[in-house]
Order: structure tokens, then sequence, then C-alpha cells
């Protein structure tokens, strides 16, 4: 059950020729691959293209439908080897994943089918996280492009252009034998827009076609001597036929206007900033109409040098926007520039930074530069903003980093290790990926490094060897199915390793948006769920094996003492386990809420803090860093420092009252039980125990009193 | 090229994640398209999901500008510095964050500025009070904008049961920086058909706030001091700028232990008066004399969590509708040396010596204790443990603090004559001694340290400055090493 629901969405999939369809990037993209009679839909999920999964999870009955088959891939190496349908048989298939670590982890399949070349169009969707809210290294998916020749799509972003960027994609692919990647920047895939829907299309061949009458080819199998044909034909036949369809189909688009003796290159994903960026500069307006040739690579790879050299032939300089580095597309374009003997200078990263986001800013310098040095007049246009930020007021925000949510079952760990480190010293500390990452951030600061996803025991492997103190590894469940159970456990019981790995099981892929796993515990749906990790872990060879509760801190602490103590040798693993509970929220809400409703007797559960007996250290938060357990001013005015507080955000976890006890912090946490729908029973006992405790209160109200007077 | 009347506005939403951001963008859009807009959306969610800070983005223009010029907009998918013509900020500090950004100025941005506070993790894990400056941000925001509404839209929210994305919904409504009537911004709560009614509660609200400047109260962050009248019994004796910290002193002492406890309280601060004490020293020691002398034993606590007016806080700050039953259950961990602190004073120190009795009575103190005081066991025990105020004055703790506050105050009035500056740093050390346990041991050592380098003498190797620096360096982090490099620094 993934965090965000487009149960009500899906119904626009239906729309039809003559219609306007409005919605989000994702949206816009599946309809898309509907109307371009896909036949199969693979991907693994992460930020930016997790809705797409999602969105393709909950249109299950519209492909249905179509006849279209969608699976959640265990890995993007399983998606992109699904892509092996479209060699021998004319299927349109379409994978997607974050990129470039899901591009990474892809790379092995994408080689291989690259090789093998295609019949059926093949679309690699990558989401690029890349800039500002980016949670990964910052590198580009284009090295892949060229490597593994697989042509990049980069389009304006605007919903139109991403919509008609699908059906060319499968068009080029085809007309090209070549697998296709569609690069959608991470504000494209979340944007709100709208476009002019056409009809849905049943794949005009199916996979049970494919099925039943099975068709191979040696020559499009990765071995010699094909593989050195491949090679071959990728240069001869596959690259120019790419380039022949881009031109011919005008993928790439010359905007702006006049024809002076400069010109700008951009990537399409690239252009609203640049339109923007000269529209502040009083060079363009709002709806393109810039003052300067604009060249739109829509696509980034391969080159068209037809079109390159048309747009540079009578021009003095040429700016290249091109964001991330190395900077392949000026290398490329110099290169061509020279080759071609067109006199037609080439800028580009000396105007403009050679890493980080090509944000309004950045562009707007680098294009003050660029003008200024070959079309100075042009800088006189009035400019729209006169404002820099260098004039806009210094203020000291404290950071703001992400962090665990209200109620997550992965704090608890942290604390554990945090209290443990206080008897044993520290550890080294191996990460993962997944929100567990957030535990190198304050309060806790705990990790040391993080290797990719379900890599966390891999990256301990080197620390196999004769030592005092062993190394804890943490892997959540979804980097133990994504790969962990093999690179990471079985790597271990291979070569007798003596460390701890935890295995967070929060019940989902909850990092990515709550997508279901092999080991989640839900019930009935689309796929087969329930798959125990530590039937998992045993049956690869693990002996030393425990499962806790992970709010249950002093279990939690117990068993990671007794791993790291322990005189057996060999692997040990913890499975600590604890709902997600932004998912189980959604899960359990409505359903606590229709009891409620229905008069049945309810316990609500919450915690709060005694401003008078804090005394505004705040051990509790260092110790727990939930978002509920914050502070505020103090009420008591002889006092100075902010006292902790409980808002009502508080799901009632119950982990800071167990932080209170573990560490021995201070009597302020109360669990408050809050009764909704009481029996008569609780009522009678609630009206007896209130009346003797306010008398009693009242009659230590008048000796307090007497006291003062 | 058309007119510059033909620009898009744009709008840059600052939240936190998980604040309604998302929400807030999704009804924006359809605000502008049911007035004949066209509109575009985006944002960056990722990580900054989980907590972090995220900004929303949304641009929109009149159908009829885009049939004027006859082609589709090109519609930015992130703010640019001074091209942002509204800003709604969902917390105080996130509205500063966009002011640093560039995000409001003064020739074109109305800014939507909530001024409730959500403390970022640094500021909430300090050892003291690591909060930023709230009146920074509100003197940027003034200085920065171009109009501003800016009131506590949570609080508002709260009242209105509604989430703060309605309540800023409507603030933009009241702003009048969007060309919409009122009435098309409740048709789009309306149609999004969540929540509706708590929704358009909140949008009001909003509208109410944003249409009267600042209309609902602004929110101080400090608590209004009770006003205390001084009793005319001691006032005399003392400066008036230092009448309401004694008053509140005095309050708390006789509530704490009784009026004779009081009367000593006032006897400490007259002998520092009569050796020369500036008002300013005075305030400061009448502060955390009152603090430390009610300091929080066994009995304290039991008192304090029997009150009924503790009773009354729970049941308003839980929400517990009227009449509805609640319990609370308390998590103590008493430990061996709180026991022994009850005891009298010579039985005490000597079971806190013995090891054996430590071993004896350890399963009893190993762990952590649920105390339910909303039914009668539980609530019997600490109603009679705090009735063991009486016997306090006999009791182990009760001399533990009462020598360390008498040496504190010793060393306070040696320097007040000397060196009024010092006085006052001194006086103002107490402030690291908190908590329980551990977190007490810690601060008291450090306390001590910072004693130890004052020294016994009127003349102390340490002044004014370096005192407070070593006061701030105890409160700087919990493994105590800028305390440590503090302490090196001295030598």
């Amino acid at each position: 059950m993934a965090e965000r629901s487009f149960e009500h969405e899906v119904r626009k999939l239906r729309l039809g020729a003559g219609e306007v369809f409005r919605g989000e990037g994702v949206l816009a993209v599946t309809k898309a691959l509907l109307q371009s009679g896909v036949a199969y839909v693979g991907g693994y999920q992460g930020a930016p293209i997790s809705h797409l999964m999602d969105v393709l999870c909950d249109a299950r009955e519209v492909l249905d439908e179509l006849g279209v088959h969608f699976e959640s891939s265990a890995s993007e190496a399983a998606a992109a080897a699904m892509l092996a349908a479209s060699v021998n048989y004319p299927l349109r298939g379409a994978v997607t994943w974050k990129s470039t670590v899901g591009t990474n982890v892809a790379s092995d399949a994408l080689a291989n089918v690259a090789s093998s070349g295609v019949r059926g169009g093949a679309l690699i969707i990558v989401g690029e996280d890349y800039g500002e809210g980016s949670s990964i290294m910052q590198e580009r998916s284009h090295a892949f492009a060229m490597k593994s020749q697989i042509w990049l799509l980069d389009p304006r972003p605007n919903t139109e252009s991403i919509v008609a960027a699908v059906a060319h994609g499968f068009e080029l692919s085809e007309a090209s034998n070549t697998p296709v990647m569609l690069e959608l920047r991470i504000r494209a895939c979340h944007l709100y827009g709208r476009f002019a829907a056409g009809d849905n299309r049943r794949p005009a061949f199916s996979l049970r076609q494919a099925m039943e009458n099975p068709q191979r080819d040696t020559e499009r199998i990765v071995l010699p001597p094909a593989s050195f044909l491949h090679e071959r034909e990728k240069i001869s036949a596959r690259w120019p036929a790419a380039v022949k369809f881009i031109e011919d189909n005008a993928l790439n688009e010359f905007l702006g206007g006049g024809d002076g003796e400069i010109g700008l290159i951009v990537q399409g994903g690239l252009y609203n900033t640049l339109i923007r960026a000269l529209e502040l500069m009083g060079l363009s307006d709002s709806f393109g109409g810039a003052r300067l040739p604009i060249y739109v690579l829509n696509v980034t790879y391969p080159l068209v040098p037809g079109e390159v050299e048309r747009f540079c032939r009578d021009k003095k300089a040429v700016l290249l926007l091109e964001e991330g580095q190395p900077a392949f597309l000026e290398q490329a374009i110099d290169s061509l520039l020279r080759k071609a003997g067109l006199p037609a200078r080439l800028l580009g990263k000396e105007l403009l930074p050679l890493a980080g986001e090509y944000t309004h800013e950045v562009v707007k310098e680098g294009l003050r530069a660029f003008l200024g040095a070959h079309a100075p007049h042009l800088l006189d246009a009035a400019p729209l903003s006169v404002r820099s930020a260098e004039e806009a007021p210094s203020l000291n925000a404290p950071a703001r980093p992400p962090g665990f949510c209200t109620g997550c079952p992965e704090r608890p760990l942290f604390t554990a290790i945090r209290l443990l480190e206080r008897e044993m010293g520290s550890f080294h500390v191996s990460c993962d990926i997944g929100c567990h990452l957030f535990s190198i951030l304050p309060p806790f600061n705990i990790g040391n490094t993080t290797m990719g996803y379900g890599l966390g025991w891999a990256g301990a492997a080197a620390f196999n060897t004769d030592s005092d103190k062993r190394t804890i590894s943490i892997m959540g469940d979804g980097g133990f199915w994504h790969n962990g159970l093999t690179s990471g456990v079985g790597n271990a019981v291979f070569n007798r390793n003596d460390n701890v790995l935890v295995v967070i099981d929060n019940n989902y892929s909850a990092a990515t948006g709550g997508q279901d796993l092999l080991s989640s515990r839900a019930r009935g749906g689309i796929r087969s769920l329930g798959h125990s990790i530590e039937a998992a872990v045993r049956g690869i060879g693990v002996r030393w094996l425990r499962t806790v509760n992970i709010f249950d801190l002093k279990r939690v602490l117990a068993a990671l003492r007794k791993a790291l103590t322990t005189e057996e040798s060999g692997p040990k693993v913890i499975v600590a386990r604890g709902e997600c509970q932004l998912n189980r929220q959604r899960r359990m809400g409505p359903l606590l809420a229709k009891q409620q409703k229905s008069g049945a007797r309810i316990v609500r559960q919450r915690f709060f803090v005694d401003s008078e007996t804090c005394t505004g250290d705040h051990a509790c938060i260092r110790l727990s860093g939930c978002p509920s357990l914050t502070i505020r001013p103090n009420p008591n005015p002889l006092k100075e420092d902010p006292v902790a507080y409980v808002d009502n955000t508080c799901v009632g976890c119950g982990h800071c009252g167990e932080v209170a006890h573990a560490a021995v912090l201070c009597p302020s946490f109360t669990r408050v039980d809050l009764i909704f729908n009481p029996g008569l029973f609780d009522r009678a006992v609630g009206r007896f125990r209130g009346a003797l405790i306010g008398r009693l209160q009242k009659r230590a109200e008048r000796r307090r009193a007497a006291r003062a007077a | 090229m058309t007119g510059a009347a033909d620009r898009p506005i744009s709008i840059a939403i600052a939240a936190l994640g998980g604040q309604g951001g998302g929400v807030l963008a999704q009804w924006l859009t359809d605000l502008a398209e049911a007035n004949g807009c066209v509109a575009q959306s985006t944002s960056v969610p990722g990580v900054a999901q989980r907590t972090g800070a995220t900004i929303y983005y949304v641009e929109l223009l009149p159908e009829q500008a885009i049939q004027r010029a006859g082609r589709s907009p090109v519609l930015a998918l992130m703010p640019a510095q001074g091209n942002v013509d509204i800003c709604i900020a969902s917390e105080l500090i996130e509205g500063g964050r966009a002011i640093a950004r560039g995000f409001v100025t003064p020739d074109r941005t109305t800014l939507i500025l909530s001024e409730n506070r959500i403390y970022a993790i640094s500021e909430k894990e300090a050892l003291g009070d690591g909060r930023a400056d709230p009146d920074s941000v509100r003197a940027a925001a003034q200085r920065a904008s171009r109009n501003l509404v800016m009131f506590d839209m949570q609080k508002a929210a709260d009242e209105a049961g509604s989430a703060i994305s309605a309540v800023l919904f409507g603030a933009l409504a009241g702003s009048g920086a969007l060309p919409f009537r009122p009435e098309s911004y409740r048709d789009t709560i309306r149609r999004a058909g969540r929540a509706v009614e708590a929704n358009l509660r909140g949008l009001d609200r909003g509208l109410e706030g944003a249409c009267g400047g600042r209309g609902i109260e602004s929110a101080a962050e400090t608590a209004a001091p009770a006003s205390v009248a001084p009793p005319a019994v001691w006032a005399a004796d003392f400066p008036g700028s230092t009448h309401d910290m004694i008053a509140r002193g005095v309050e708390r002492l006789c509530e704490y232990q009784d009026r004779a406890y009081a009367e000593l309280y006032l006897q400490r601060l007259q002998q520092l008066l009569a050796a020369g004490c500036s008002p300013e020293v005075l305030r400061e020691t009448a502060r955390h004399l009152a603090l430390w002398m009610s300091f929080e034993d066994v009995i304290r606590v039991a008192d304090l969590k029997v009150r009924g007016e503790r009773f009354a806080q729970i049941r308003e700050e839980v929400r517990a509708a009227p009449g509805q039953l609640w319990y609370a259950a308390e998590y103590m961990h008493p430990r061996y040396e709180e026991f022994c602190g009850l005891l009298p004073a010579y039985l005490g120190s000597a079971l806190l010596r013995s090891k054996f009795f430590k071993r004896l009575l350890s399963p009893i103190f190993s762990r952590g204790r649920i105390l339910q005081t909303g039914k009668l066991g539980g609530f019997l025990l600490l109603y009679l443990l705090a009735g063991l105020r009486r016997w306090r004055r006999g009791m182990l703790r009760y001399r533990q603090e009462n020598a360390l506050i008498e040496d504190w105050l010793a060393r306070v009035q040696e320097c007040v004559g000397a060196d009024s500056g010092l006085a006052l740093e001194i006086a103002r050390c107490p402030r690291l001694i908190k908590g329980y346990g551990d977190t007490h041991a810690r601060g008291l050592a450090r306390f001590l340290q910072i004693m130890e380098r004052v020294g016994a003498q009127a003349h102390s190797p340490l002044d004014a400055r370096s005192a407070r620096a070593l006061r701030e360096a105890a409160l700087a982090d919990e493994d105590g090493s800028a305390f440590a490099e503090a302490l090196r620094g001295l030598n």
C-alpha cells in the first residue's frame, strides 16, 4: 500500500482523443505509454519516479483492459532485463527507475539489451535525481547512454513535450533497433500541467502471441561472434538510422528569433529555465519569444551533426547550456565544429559552472558573461528583475535536514546504538539506503559510510578480521530484498564474517513511498506477500538470528549487546520489526475512526511532558529526535531554558517514555490513555476514582494555600 | 514580444515535508483553472518529504493572455530570485529562509507568513536554549516584502480544527494578491471534498487574519509573567527591580516547603544585599536560588505529579473532550541514590556508601516503572510520598543540596564587592545543574569545576568573561569536549 493513492487520478487514463488531460507529469507519462500501445511495463520505485510506479499499480484495471502487463520489479536490474522481451518480438516495453543509482544497478542488463538491439520499441524512463532535494551522488545518466549506445531524450519540461517524447521514443527505438532512454528531471516528474489526450491503443502484438510462438535469432544473443557484430552494427546501421530519424522528425527544435552572430544551444530539460532567465534580462517574453536563436536538444544523444552545423554556420559564438559534468555535449559539439572547419566559437563550462544545478541565477550569470563578451548591445535591454540575492537580508535560518517521522520504527534502533555507545564506546557503522540513513544526521550522528542500496553489510565486508570490537551494519527490508540477501548476508556467511547486521523490517519500501515488498504482511492484492526475512536469512546459512520488536528498547538493547559480545563466531543478524508509522496510520486511521463512530470502546494513547519537572536539558530529544517531541517556552518565569513538549501530532508510539526509562533520564514523561466510548463499568470506576482523587487533590491544595499565607 | 502585463503570476510555497504544502499547491492550481487561468505547479519532494524544508512552486496565467500571444507560455519550474509575486511560508524560519534565498522582494512580493515555530533539530537538541531569533525574521519580513500578512496561522488552524494550509489559503484570499474572489477559494475547498467544513473554517480564519492586518494577536513566544504583587513585609528591604523575581521565589518556596523555608530564602538574599550586592546580581541570584532551593527530589516530583492543576493541564493538552475518561501513566525510574536521599541524613549516607545494601536492593532500582496516577494505587503512593515533605529538612538529599547552595552563595558574596561582573556570572552558574540521574551528575560536575576555578578567595583568578565562556562551553555539548577545551584554554 503506497503512501500516495492515485485511485481517483487513474480515471484520467481513460480519456480519449479530443479531451484535455490535466495532471501530474508521471500520470501524463503513463497515459502516453498507453497511447503508444505498450505491451509491458516494469520498474523499481525511487524519487522522483516513485509516483510513476504508484500510478501504474493503481491503474491495474485500465492496464488489464488494454492487455498491458505491469510488474514491480525486484530491482532495476530485473526491470532492465525485462526489456529482453523486445529483442525478438515486436513488443513495445517500458521500464522506469531513479537515476543514476538505478541505472548503475541496471547497467548489466542495459548493456546486454543495447548490444542485442531491439525489434519492438524499448523505452527506459529515468527520473533524474539531480540538484535541489536530491538524495544521491551527483552524476549524469548521459555517460550510460554513450557507453552502451542508448539514445537519450531530454525533452522540454512541459507536459505536452514530455508526452510527445514518449511517442517519439518508441518510434526512434524501432527505427534504429536501439533502446531509448527518456530523462525526466525531478521537477518535471512532479509537474502539474495539461495536454490534448489521444486514444489508448492495445498492443498490436501480445505477450501471449510471443509465448505461444517463440522466435529466436542467435545473432541477437550477446556471445561471440554476434557480440562483435553488434558493435559494428551500432556504428554502421543503428546510429545513422537514429540520426536520420531525429532529423527527419524534427525531434530537436530551432526556437527563439533573430539571426545575429550568436546563438544558444540548450538541453531540452533546461529550456524553461533559460527562457525565464532571458525574460528576466529583458531578452524574451513569457511565450518563448526570445531575441536570440536557440537550438533545443530534445535528444542529447546522439547529436545530429547536420543540425549542429546548420545552426552554427553563420555564428561567431555559441553558448551551450549543459547541466552537470563531465561536459560530454561540449566536447562532442566542439569536436564536430572543428572537424567541420566551422569558425564558430563554442562556449560552455568556462562561463557556466562545471558542477551543480543550473538555476535561473546561474544561467543568468552565464548569459551575462557570454553576452558581455559577444553581444554587449543585448545587455542594454531593460531587465525585469532588479533585485539579486546579495540584497536579500542575511538571516541565520537553522538548517532543516530531513529526519525520521513521528512514530518512526527506525528511531529506537539508533537510540539503542547511542545508549550502547555510552557503555562500549563508538562503533563502525555501515549504513544502507533508506530512511534509516537519516541516522547519520542529528540528533543520532551514527554511521560511517553508505555504499548503495542493499550494500550495507557488504560495505563492512573488509572488517572481517580479529578485533575486540565488532562492526554494525544496517539494512532495510527494501535493501534486503533488492540484493542485500545475497550481497550482504550470503557474502557474510560464505566468508565466515563475525560481525553484526540489523535488518529493519518496517513492512514496506518506506523511503520510496511505502510500496509493498516480498515480506510485507498485508493480505490479498495482486502480489504474493508475507515471505519471511528470517526464513531467507536462515536458508542462506545464518545460525545466530534474533527477531525483536523494535519499539521494545530494552529488548533491542539486549539483542545488540549480545550480538556484539557473544563468543559464538559467524555472522549475526538481528531482524528489528516495527511497522512504518506513516503507513500504519493510513492503514489503521480510517479503521479506528470507523470503530469509534460505531461505538466500540477504543483507547488512544499519546504522550505528555511535565513542564514543571522538565529541567530543559533536552537529553530526551538528543536520544529520540521525534518531530512531535519538541520544545516550548518555559511556562515558569524563573526558568530560562525552553522545556520539552509533546505536540498534538504524537501518535503514542511510546518511544520517548522507553528512552526516559532506558537512559534513566527524568520523571517527566507521561502516557495518557484516552478512552473513547467507555462502557458502564468504565464510567462507574472512573467516577469513583475521579471523586476520591479529586477530594485528595482539594485537600492538598488547601494545605498548600495555608502554607503560602 | 507581448506586453509585460502578460506575464505569469509566480507563487512559491515554503513548507516542511508533511505540512500540506502539496495540498495547497493543488488548491492553487484548481483555483486558477476555475478562474480562467492556466496553472502549472512543481515541487521537489524526495527526501525533504520527511520533515525537511521544501519548496512548492506554482505559476498561473490567464487564458486570454495565451490567446493574445497565440502560443503556449513557457513556465518556470522553480522560483527565481526577485521574481516571486507571492511567497507563502507555513513556518516563521522557513519564511526567513525564503527571504534569505531572495524569494521575497520589496518591489513585488506579497508575503503570507505564519508566525508559528516548528523548531529545527539543532534548536531542540541544545543543552540550554538553542532557539533562533524570531524577531530578526519578523523585521526582515517587514523590510523585504511589498505586502505582508503575518500571524500565527497554526494557532488559527488549531482553533478552527483545520490544517494550516486552509488558513494560509484564506490569508492569501484576504491579501488580495490574486484577482480572485474569496468565494472562489471556498469553492476550491468544496471541490477538493476533504474535511470541507473544517477547512472552510480555517479559510475564514485566514481571511479574517489577513483583512484585519495582524488580525489575530501575534504569538508572543514568552509566557506572560504572572503579576505578583510584592507583600509589604519584605519588599521594603529589596530594590524595586528585584521584586517580581523575589516574589516568585517566595511563592515557589512556600508551596515547595513552607513559610519558614521562604524566610530562609529572604534571609539569604538580605545577607547578600548587605554585602553590597548590585540589583542585577541580586535578581539573578534570587532566580537561581529559588530554583535550587526547590530542587527536584522524589517528594517534589511526587507532589507535582498528583496536583489538580496538572490533571487540568493534561486534560487540556491532550484535548480530552469534556467528561471524557483518561488515565495518566508516569514513566518513573527511581534510583538507589534517590532512595538514600529520602532517608535521614546519617542513615542515607551510610547506605549510599554501603556496597552490600546497594547490591541487595538493586533489583528494585534496576528498571523503570510505570505508575498509574489516574488510578488509586499509583495516586496514593505518590500522594503519600509527597506528604514526606514535612521531614525533608532532615533528609540526606536536603543536606547535600543545602551544603552546595551555601557554598555557591558564599562565592557570589565574596565577589560582589570586588568584581560585580564575575559575581553575576557565578550567580548564573546553577543553570548548569539540571535534570536527574546522569544528566544531573554531568551538570553538577561541570558546575563544581567552574566553582573550583572561581576559587574561594575574594580575588578570583577568573574574570567575568572567562567565567561566562566556561558556562557557555558547559552547555555546548553533552560529551563535554567544548567544556574541556575551554578549561584547557584557561591554563
